[in-house]
């Protein structure tokens, strides 16, 4: 069924589509949509869960954790201040092994106050354990949650979908609404190995002393690291149910590229419409964007970027002290493998100022005319 | 000479169930009232029951991973997050077809009073099928005796020095309980076992948000001898320092316990080490308080 729908509820039919059983959220601009769409699905009964309206964002994770721990599907959606004040929890979600499933919506951090997209929000966030998928339509959105899920319960590691404030959240796109019978099929219900219950009485996260703690941790990297051969397995899945294939990252003619661009969110589908106009311009340009950040698709990303000639990572957000933080990430992947391969790192379109094909092109031209990066941040857009 | 059988029905009727559902292995202080507090609570409880344990004594009295002294499960959850955990618990069970457990917030005066009030108050205004206890021991125990907004006036602790005691009451977290007008609410006391254990009995039957609050001598905070723990939770009883109480929709009041003679705070005081440095003129002020609270609660009673 083909609705036209706003990015936000998008996040709601992934969720509905998904069974989710348990729901704790709290409104922000920009996700509110998700949650009031939420509340119909449930007040109805097209979505059979309990909704508990809960009075932050803290109580809204820590609803989701517990409820997971009982054995229950859990999902959640905020937003930059919300995001944020959940910190400590982020790390329960991921420490005690609780799949939850949340959507946020990029918008940049306060003071000032600002609704508008850029990526601190997630990326400040990065080192919590979660998977973090990043998106770039209202199709990708949904189909990404219920991966999401499927992703997350196979190795009891939460995930987060991201998606600009706005550009995404609020913009109509045409989606897909896949049928329930096969999302069912290709979805099953949670059932994790260990659960909270009366009958089988456990202490969970108790006091675990420098003899247990590393184990678990280990475990949990170890984990991490099976995400990216699993997220190429169930986006192969799901392109075969659904004709959809979801994945790490998104090639966009790169293969024969002399510069790729390296981008994410709404910023790598404007990135394909600069490509080709460069491209007729004589200019062999690429675009790789990054749909799975964590654990960043090293493999993937050193493949691809290997071939080109140039590379230059457009970073919506900035690590203060050091640079964009995918310009980090894809330096990190290229390290030891092409040390002459010379990488740029731009930073733009913070606090929501607009990224378009045109900054692209500067970008371009920038990377064009040096032979390697002379500084660590080159700024796009910025009055100075 | 008495039948066995009716030696068994005396002792049925005058104590607490012998089944144990805590085990004597754990890491509490001699003398914790905090534990004696959980063991009567699960006596009341049973087996079908879960608990949400935010950061509190309570976590380390548990034992260490992988160990447990309870024979129910446990949640060991963050600190602010007693109620909402316990919240999420217990849609969680539900949503897999579990909708008879007891699911137990179980939190600190610190973790309750002050960080974990948000939460309360959010699953209490909603009236989320929880049962939140707190047990009372007046100052962050866990972390070295520092003072909490449950710190009684005039007593020390580690962020209380004795020249810079606590100089406000102790917040009145029952009123503030009152004011959502949820179902159940009682305080109770480790001395009053009897009582404990049927108002956690009642409260087990009751849909929506109960809370009860139990108050639990600390002999390492207070500077008390471990062996005083009874008495001094009897005294709190008798001294109306900490009267036991119900409250039904945040209006109901009914007193449990009228001590026949009200006695003064005095020897009360001295039992504990936390208030050694008090003059004459600060007690008859920690009396006079007293006093004021316990006319306020009678005239609550007396209200119904
Ligand atoms: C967010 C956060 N802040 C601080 C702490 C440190 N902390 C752990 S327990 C505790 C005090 C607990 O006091 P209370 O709730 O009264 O329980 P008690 O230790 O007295 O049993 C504190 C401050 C923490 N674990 N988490
Ligand atoms: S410090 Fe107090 S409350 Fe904590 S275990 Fe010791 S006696 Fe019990
Ligand atoms: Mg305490």
């Amino acid at each position: 069924m083909k609705k036209v729908i706003m990015g936000n509820h998008a996040l709601s039919w992934g969720a509905q589509l998904g069974r989710a059983q348990v729901i704790a959220a709290y409104p922000i601009t920009p996700q509110t949509q998700v949650v009031e769409l939420l509340s119909e699905m449930c007040a109805s009964g097209a979505l059979d869960a309990k909704f508990i309206k809960v009075e932050s964002e803290h109580s809204a994770m820590a609803a989701c954790i517990a409820a997971s721990l009982a054995g229950a599907r859990t999902f959640t959606a905020t937003s930059a201040q919300g995001l944020t004040l959940m910190h400590e929890l982020l790390h329960w979600a991921s420490g005690g092994r609780m799949p939850v499933v949340m959507g946020n919506i990029n918008r940049a951090m306060a003071p000032g106050w600002s609704i508008w997209a850029d990526q601190n929000d997630s990326l400040s966030q990065r080192d919590t354990g979660w998977i973090q998928f990043y998106c770039s339509s209202n199709q990708e959105v949904l189909d990404m949650v219920i991966q999401a899920f499927k992703v997350s319960e196979a190795l009891l590691i939460p995930s987060m979908v991201v998606l600009d404030a706005f550009a995404i959240s609020h913009t109509y796109e045409v989606v897909d609404i896949p049928d329930q019978d096969k999302v069912d099929s290709y979805l099953p219900p949670f059932n994790p190995p260990v659960r909270l219950t009366p009958s089988d009485p456990h202490a969970f996260g108790g006091l675990t002393s420098p003899e247990h703690y590393f184990e678990l941790r280990y475990k949990l990297q170890k984990d991490m690291e099976k995400v990216p051969a699993l997220v190429e397995e169930t986006g192969r899945e799901y392109e075969k149910l659904f004709g959809r294939y979801l994945g790490q990252v998104e090639n966009y003619r790169c293969d024969d590229a002399d510069l790729i661009f390296v981008s994410s969110g709404t910023a790598g589908y404007t990135a394909r419409v600069a490509v080709d106009e460069l491209r007729e311009a004589g200019i062999k340009a690429g675009n790789l964007r990054i749909k799975l950040f964590r654990p960043f698709p090293f493999e993937k990303v050193r493949q691809i970027l290997i071939k080109a000639k140039k590379v230059a990572v457009v970073d919506r957000n900035i690590s203060y002290g050091h640079g964009g933080i995918f310009y980090q990430e894809v330096k990190s992947a290229l390290y030891g493998y092409d040390h002459n391969l010379p990488v740029f790192g731009f930073i733009t379109g913070l606090g929501g100022r607009d990224v378009t094909p045109g900054t692209f092109k500067e970008i371009a031209q920038h990377a064009l005319a040096k032979e390697k990066a002379e500084e660590d941040i080159i700024w796009v857009g910025v009055k100075r | 000479m008495k039948s066995e059988a009716q030696k068994k029905e005396r002792t049925m009727k005058l104590s607490l169930p012998t089944e144990e559902l805590m085990s004597s292995g754990n890491l509490a202080c001699q003398g914790c009232g905090a534990t004696l507090a959980m063991r009567y609570v699960l006596k009341a409880l049973g087996q079908k029951t879960a608990l949400c344990i935010p950061a509190c004594c309570w976590s380390v009295i548990d034992g260490p991973f992988p160990y447990s002294t309870l024979d129910v499960p446990i949640f060991h959850c963050a600190f602010e997050t007693a109620a909402s955990s316990a919240a999420g618990l217990k849609a969680g069970l539900e949503m897999v077809g579990d909708t008879e457990t007891t699911v137990v917030a179980w939190a600190g005066d610190g973790g309750t009073f002050d960080i974990g009030i948000q939460a309360l108050s959010g699953a209490a205004e909603r009236n989320d099928d929880i049962l939140y206890i707190c047990y009372d021991n007046e100052a962050y125990m866990n972390t070295g005796i520092q003072r909490s907004s449950a710190t009684p006036y005039g007593a020390w602790t580690t962020t209380t020095p004795v020249k810079h005691f606590k100089n406000r009451p102790k917040k009145d977290i029952d009123a503030i309980m009152a004011a959502h007008r949820i179902p159940y609410q009682a305080t109770a006391s480790i001395g009053y076992p009897e009582d404990l254990y049927k108002k956690t009995k009642k409260a087990k039957e009751i849909k929506g948000t109960r809370f009860m609050h139990i108050y639990a001598p600390c002999p390492s905070g207070w500077k008390s001898r471990p062996e005083d723990t009874i008495k001094l939770a009897r005294m709190a009883v008798q001294n109306c320092v900490f009267p036991l109480y119900e409250v039904e929709f945040g209006e109901k009041y009914t007193l449990n316990i009228k001590p026949r003679e009200k006695k003064p705070i005095d020897d009360y005081l001295k039992l504990q080490g936390r208030f050694h440095h008090l003059t004459e003129e600060h007690i008859k002020m920690i009396q006079e308080e007293v006093d004021r609270n316990w006319g306020r609660l009678l005239r609550r009673v007396d209200a119904c």
